[in-house]
């Protein structure tokens, strides 16, 4: 406590921003956010101590509801008053204090001094502005006397230095016109439009695909090394925290439990929180397997096709190949994984399996029934035998019925008597590792691991053979995605199941799967047992793909379990 | 269901809705008790004025009739038109709209041609051609009334359902082998039921409104004792013994806004991105 008085004491004092090297540019010290009454626990943030040094990359990392974004919140002045409100501390960024500056001030550091970059780039910007135009109004907030042609001038070498590609076309194009990347650098361009100190990057790579967010990270790594930015970084991902960082700070519950340079956090992490964290990211390197001794094909796939067509009489008409010509073959107790960026139609391919979607043409064989094309009254009774997983653990249950209604309605529907079905609900409940007796409750009174345990309850209460998981870990924090997906191989070893397991996550791929589908654009680039295609990819985007994985040459500790 | 009966409560648009709304419900319900006589018989001498006779607290009409016997009879009416008329209205809008949004494609934009076709003759005309067609008998208003007032809720329905049928849970209980009529029954409607069940107050008011004007038109049942057909017999004394049509407008006025209010108060508390600000 004495340390931070010192330090908000000396920052008052100084003013005229002294360019002291020994200084940080940024140094939290105690700060607290006491949240409303009735949340979850008392405080957002409790006694936060932060320090950035200019031309340093901190990450700040943490699981959801650690108080990571709400530190940069905080930082910013943005928190959403008067619920939310700083209790206490110093915020002490170029010996000011912002947690004691005037709203007046503080709009004119935010943006000049300091730039932010946020998750999702397409909310983020106006969708009725053009890029350029977004980026030149920065300038007019905080560079009134630049002149018009100035300003369009630095536009274009924002854009060019962010790497836009034909920075003249990209000042003229409207937010949804550009990829999520290069909606991603003009965000990231209008941070800078006024060479900020510091600039605050909210999970700003989460939403992009992997190959996407390796050019972003290496982008700002650039920025920071040529402008000499402080970056505070705040991420759930300790691969990118292993990417790009100098040094680490380790959030949980609005704390922060360990801070250190990035080799020694990642390497030899010393709070048993950093730990479990780290011990729960699963290695890029596939474990060693024995030799395959899998049963019968029960899923044959031939020739897979489904294109959409877009656009009406008269619009201009799209055509999208979202599948083209995807063949496998599952053998019962193997987990083939399907990989592939959004966009690569792995989802489509998932639905198709499962007849939620029509495929245009091809063949689906499930235990040796043609499926595809098949009248939904007749395959109502095959889908006991095939059975999906979803991604998303809030919205793939039924918000108004019981946990144990969801899993025993199944079963129900194929002819089981609701007494009988309500006591396989229960077992599937204990079998994922839930109390039977929570069978009662609805799914908001669940956290998200436990719905996806819920979800997984219900597709196995139909007994399936096949499961198809779409991306079933990917909404999980990390060590609730190690849970899920250790149950999810102890279920498999007990029922033999066969598993088709959609990732765009490698890491997690490496782990599960037996055998491996990349695809790209609709079409399967390479296929082949995991190991091998980690070890030496054939396919050029299978090699990008797997340079691309943030963190790829860092090993995780093993943990203790 | 208890933190949206709370949040309801902390509404104060809500309770002052419910509220009105009991009492009109109490003024409905004590009608036979308080005035066993029937309401279109004579009761007095005409055109007295409220408080000019005792025992006709609020008058006679220009017909002798009690005025304060035909506001609570009236009541009676008045709310059983409003509801009938909302459930015949929300029943049909609900069953095009959640067809029309589950099934998409050509379904939909069929039921949606015949939804305009209704749209776009004005409500009220639609209504007096109901009526001159079918006759004046009080099932045959309500059920007119319903007829003109589905397309609203319909919308409503169908765009509630548009969102939610291709979310994740509904994927999950069609991949579970769920057959349509449960899905649309089990799965998506109790989801978007919300926003219906708030305009289901909405439909309520307008459908009182529109039986009242019919009323006044002189195109209402005359054989039972609406505040509309009070209105309508004030209408020749208006300059003169203006509270004949005036009390039973009060009444109209403060049934509607009940509803209106229950409406709000429903929104509240059924609607949570609008809780956070409250």
């Amino acid at each position: 406590m004495t340390a931070s008085d010192d330090r908000s004491g000396a920052g008052r004092g100084g003013l005229n921003r002294p360019r002291d090297d020994t200084a940080p540019l940024l140094s939290l010290r105690g700060v607290t956010v006491r949240l409303p009454k009735g949340a979850d626990r008392g405080f957002a943030l409790q006694d936060v101590d932060l320090d950035l040094a200019g031309g340093e990359i901190l990450c700040v990392v943490g699981e959801s509801g650690s108080g990571k974004s709400l530190t940069a919140t905080a930082i910013l002045g943005l928190l959403p008053a008067p619920r939310v409100r700083l209790e206490r501390g110093a915020i002490c960024f170029e010996g000011e204090d912002l947690a004691a500056v005037s709203p007046a001030r503080m709009r004119a550091i935010r943006g000049a001094r300091i730039g932010m970059i946020f998750q999702e780039p397409m909310t983020a910007l106006n969708p009725l502005m053009r890029i350029g135009r977004q980026i030149e109004e920065v300038l007019e907030e905080h560079a009134r006397e630049m002149r018009r042609e100035d300003r369009q001038a630095r536009v274009q070498a924002l854009l060019q230095e962010v790497g836009i590609p034909d920075p003249p076309q990209a000042a003229r194009a409207w937010p949804h016109e550009l990829s999520g990347g290069q909606r991603q650098r003009a965000m990231i361009a209008m941070a800078l439009a006024l060479e900020p100190r510091l600039l605050i990057a909210d999970e700003p790579t989460t939403a992009l695909d992997v190959t996407t967010q390796a050019r972003i990270l290496a982008l700002i790594k650039d920025i920071q090394r040529r402008r000499g930015t402080g970056v505070l970084f705040i991420t759930h991902d300790f691969g990118v925290v292993a990417e790009i960082a100098d040094r680490v700070a380790v959030m949980q519950t609005g704390r922060i439990v360990e801070t250190g340079p990035a080799g020694q956090v990642l390497n030899a992490p010393q709070h048993p929180y950093t730990r479990a964290l780290v011990a729960a990211v699963p290695p890029l390197r596939p474990p060693a397997r024995g030799p395959a001794t899998f049963g019968p094909p029960v899923l044959a796939v031939q020739g897979l096709e489904k294109t959409y067509r877009s656009g009406g009489m008269f619009g201009r008409r799209r055509i999208v190949h979202a599948v083209r010509g995807v063949d496998f073959t599952l053998r019962q107790g193997e987990t083939l994984g399907i990989v592939g960026e959004s966009g690569s139609g792995k989802s489509t391919v998932a639905r198709m399996l499962v007849h939620l979607l029509p495929a245009d043409s091809g063949r689906i064989a499930l235990e040796g029934t043609e499926i595809r094309g098949m009248a939904r009254g007749a395959f109502r009774p095959l889908t006991r035998r095939i059975q999906m997983v979803f991604q998303d653990p809030f919205a793939s249950l039924n918000p108004r019925r019981r946990a144990g209604d969801l899993i025993a309605q199944g079963p129900a529907i194929h002819g089981l008597p609701v007494a009988e079905a309500r006591a396989r609900a229960a077992e599937m409940l204990a079998l994922v590792g839930l109390d039977p007796a929570s069978a009662g409750r609805f799914p908001h009174e669940f956290s998200g691991g436990q719905r996806q345990r819920i979800g997984l309850a219900r597709a196995l209460a139909m007994q399936p053979a096949v499961l198809v998981a779409d991306e079933p870990v990917s909404a999980l924090d990390v060590s609730v995605q190690a849970q899920v997906l250790r149950l999810l191989a102890d279920l498999k070893q007990r029922f033999s199941l066969s598993l088709v397991f959609i990732t765009h996550d490698l890491r997690v791929a490496a782990q599960v799967c037996d055998r491996i589908l990349v695809m790209h654009r609709g079409e399967v680039v390479e296929a082949g047992e995991t190991g091998p295609l980690f070890a030496a990819p054939q396919h050029p985007y299978t090699q990008s793909l797997l340079a691309s994985v943030p963190g790829r040459g860092w090993v995780p500790p093993a943990g203790e379990g | 269901m208890s933190p949206a009966v709370r949040a309801y409560l902390r509404s104060p648009a809500g309770m002052i809705g419910l509220l009105l709304l009991l009492a009109v419900l109490g003024a409905a319900l004590s009608a036979g008790w308080l005035f066993p006589r029937d309401p279109l018989s004579l009761a007095g001498r005409p055109l007295q004025w409220p408080g000019q006779n005792p025992r006709l607290p609020l008058g006679t009409d220009n017909l002798g009739r009690d005025i304060a016997s035909f506001i609570f009879h009236g009541a009676r009416v008045s709310l059983l038109i409003g509801l009938a008329a909302s459930a015949v209205a929300v029943g049909i809008g609900v069953l095009v709209g959640a067809v029309a949004g589950f099934y998409g494609g050509w379904v939909d934009d069929l039921l949606m041609r015949i939804t305009e076709a209704f749209q776009t003759v004005p409500n009220f005309i639609l209504l007096l051609v109901l009526v001159a067609v079918f006759g004046s008998e009080l099932s045959v208003i309500t059920v007119a009334i319903g007829l003109v007032g589905w397309t609203a809720p319909c919308r409503l329905v169908r765009a509630e359902f548009l969102s939610l049928r291709n979310r994740e849970f509904v994927l999950a209980a069609r991949g579970l082998g769920m057959r349509d009529a449960r899905l649309i029954l089990g799965e998506v409607l109790p989801n978007a039921l919300p926003p219906v069940i708030v305009y289901a107050s909405v439909v309520m008011a307008v459908a009182i409104l529109l039986e009242s004007a019919l009323a006044f038109l002189g195109l209402s049942d005359p054989n039972i004792a609406s505040w509309g057909n009070m209105i309508g017999a004030g209408r020749s004394v208006l300059r003169a013994e203006w509270y004949v049509s005036a009390i039973p407008g009060l009444a109209i006025l403060v049934t509607v806004l009940a509803f209106s209010l229950v409406g709000q108060g429903l929104n509240d508390a059924l609607n949570p991105r609008m809780q956070v600000a409250a």
